[in-house]
């Protein structure tokens, strides 16, 4: 295994201009995907949340989605996109829309319906109470959902090269067709790491929000 | 679906290894995840260490984690399977602490009080209290285990993910789209059976607990 790894440094030592590139597209392919499902999941998981019986259903089919597996989800994209980067990244951004709407639901609906009260009660317009109130106490919440979608994202990123998408998956294929496993282990060490990169920081992140919170409530 | 229904028997032997390979690691995770859990819930110093080693473990993203096993396995169902089982231990162990150390102590006290040792504790209060909780994990786990036993066929496993790796390699859409038809299928039942089970055995835990759980 050591001598393994070894060679695989010097693959990846040869091969640097590709292997940078790599990455990132990697790293591009999975902040574009992150970014639309923000923008989709936030309003949606604010919406549901103000909703009594609508939302918990809109959160149920959306809990649904989840359960098509996330190979089955990228592949389905080449029939109908094509291949390349745009059907991955629709295909990343539907994975990751699940995880940041249902923590937003969750993180709003547990906001305590005194601490609304008290706030409408200051004569604070609906607007107010979410930017206000409602917003920020949800926000540790909200940054579990986008760490669980980012690793989640970056993980399955690895599968984009399958469909021509890219990533550092393509080293893991171009291993897999050669015969070659030190060409596999540039492309699969380099994404393990990047998704506990993105898990430490964002979990580091979300502690820290919910401390601060602690700390002023 | 026109592929779905002509090679109804390749498919309907592909979800049988899926469900061998997915039943087999379920198998295992919950032998092995079982004392961990006990153990965890007992001395509270090891919990955050073991559930932050799982959690690691976890987060490798499955494509990575089939690679690494490689070089010590080779292909096929074996590393398939220890990648499965290693994946499941960050919820199955984590929901048996969660349903061990959410049973109110005036009852494990009772329990102690009626005369039971502490395996009968365990075996007849504790676990059986702690049982929702611990098959909602058996659910979730499942659900990634046949999620990530699709990706699974890119090492030699076989399962329902052969259909969808030879549909992109073969640019084959029917075959790709059966593939996906089949997994979330099996996805969705496997989740609508263990839900059931799941509220089955809350509901019988409630009517012995009275009002706590």
């Amino acid at each position: 295994m050591i001598s393994l790894l070894f060679e695989a440094y010097h693959y990846f030592l040869a091969n640097q201009p590709r292997f940078w590139a790599a990455t990132t597209q990697h790293l591009w392919i999975s902040s574009v995907a992150l970014a639309i499902s923000t923008v989709i999941g936030l309003p949606i998981g604010i919406w549901a949340a103000h909703q009594a019986r609508i939302g918990q259903w809109a959160i149920n089919a959306f809990g649904a989605l989840r359960l098509v597996p996330s190979l089955a989800l990228l592949f389905l994209m080449q029939p109908y996109l094509g291949i390349g980067a745009l059907p991955a990244m629709v295909a990343l951004t539907l994975l990751a829309i699940p995880p940041i709407l249902i923590a937003t639901y969750a993180g709003i609906r547990a906001v305590d319906g005194d601490v609304r009260e008290a706030a409408r009660g200051m004569g604070m317009t609906t607007a107010q109470i979410l930017w206000r109130v409602e917003l920020p106490l949800a926000l540790p919440s909200i940054v579990g959902g986008v760490r669980t979608a980012a690793v989640e994202v970056i993980a399955s990123a690895t599968l984009a090269a399958f469909i021509g998408g890219g990533g550092l998956g393509i080293f893991i294929t171009r291993g897999y067709a050669l015969f070659d496993t030190r060409i596999m282990l540039v492309g699969a060490i380099p994404v393990a790491l990047l998704a506990l990169a993105a898990e430490l920081v964002l979990g580091w992140t979300q502690r820290r929000l919910a401390s601060n919170l602690g700390t002023a409530t | 679906m026109r592929y779905l229904i002509d090679n109804f028997p390749y498919v309907l032997s592909l979800i049988g290894q899926h469900l061998v390979m997915s039943g087999l690691s379920l198998a295992i995770a919950l032998v092995i995840a079982l004392p961990i859990g006990i153990v965890c819930a007992r001395v509270a110093r090891l919990r955050n260490l073991v559930l932050g080693i799982l959690g690691v473990i976890y987060t490798i993203p499955s494509l990575s984690l089939f690679v690494l096993l490689i070089p010590f396995t080779g292909l096929g169902l074996r590393p398939a399977v220890i990648a499965l089982v290693a994946y499941a231990q960050l919820v199955l162990v984590r929901n048996v602490v969660v349903g061990l150390t959410g049973i109110d102590p005036a009852i494990v006290e009772a329990a102690r009080g009626m005369g039971m040792t502490a395996a009968q504790r365990l075996w007849r209060v504790e676990l059986p209290l702690a049982l929702p909780i611990i098959l909602a994990g058996v659910r979730v786990a499942m659900l990634s285990i046949i999620a990530i036993g699709t990706i699974a066929a890119f090492i030699n496993a076989g399962g329902l993910g052969l259909l969808l790796f030879d549909g992109v390699r073969s640019s084959n859409p029917e075959k790709i789209i059966a593939g996906a038809v089949a997994v979330s299928a099996l996805a969705i039942s496997a989740n609508g059976i263990l839900w059931l089970i799941e509220q089955r055995v809350f509901q019988a835990t409630r009517g012995v607990t009275g009002t706590k759980n």
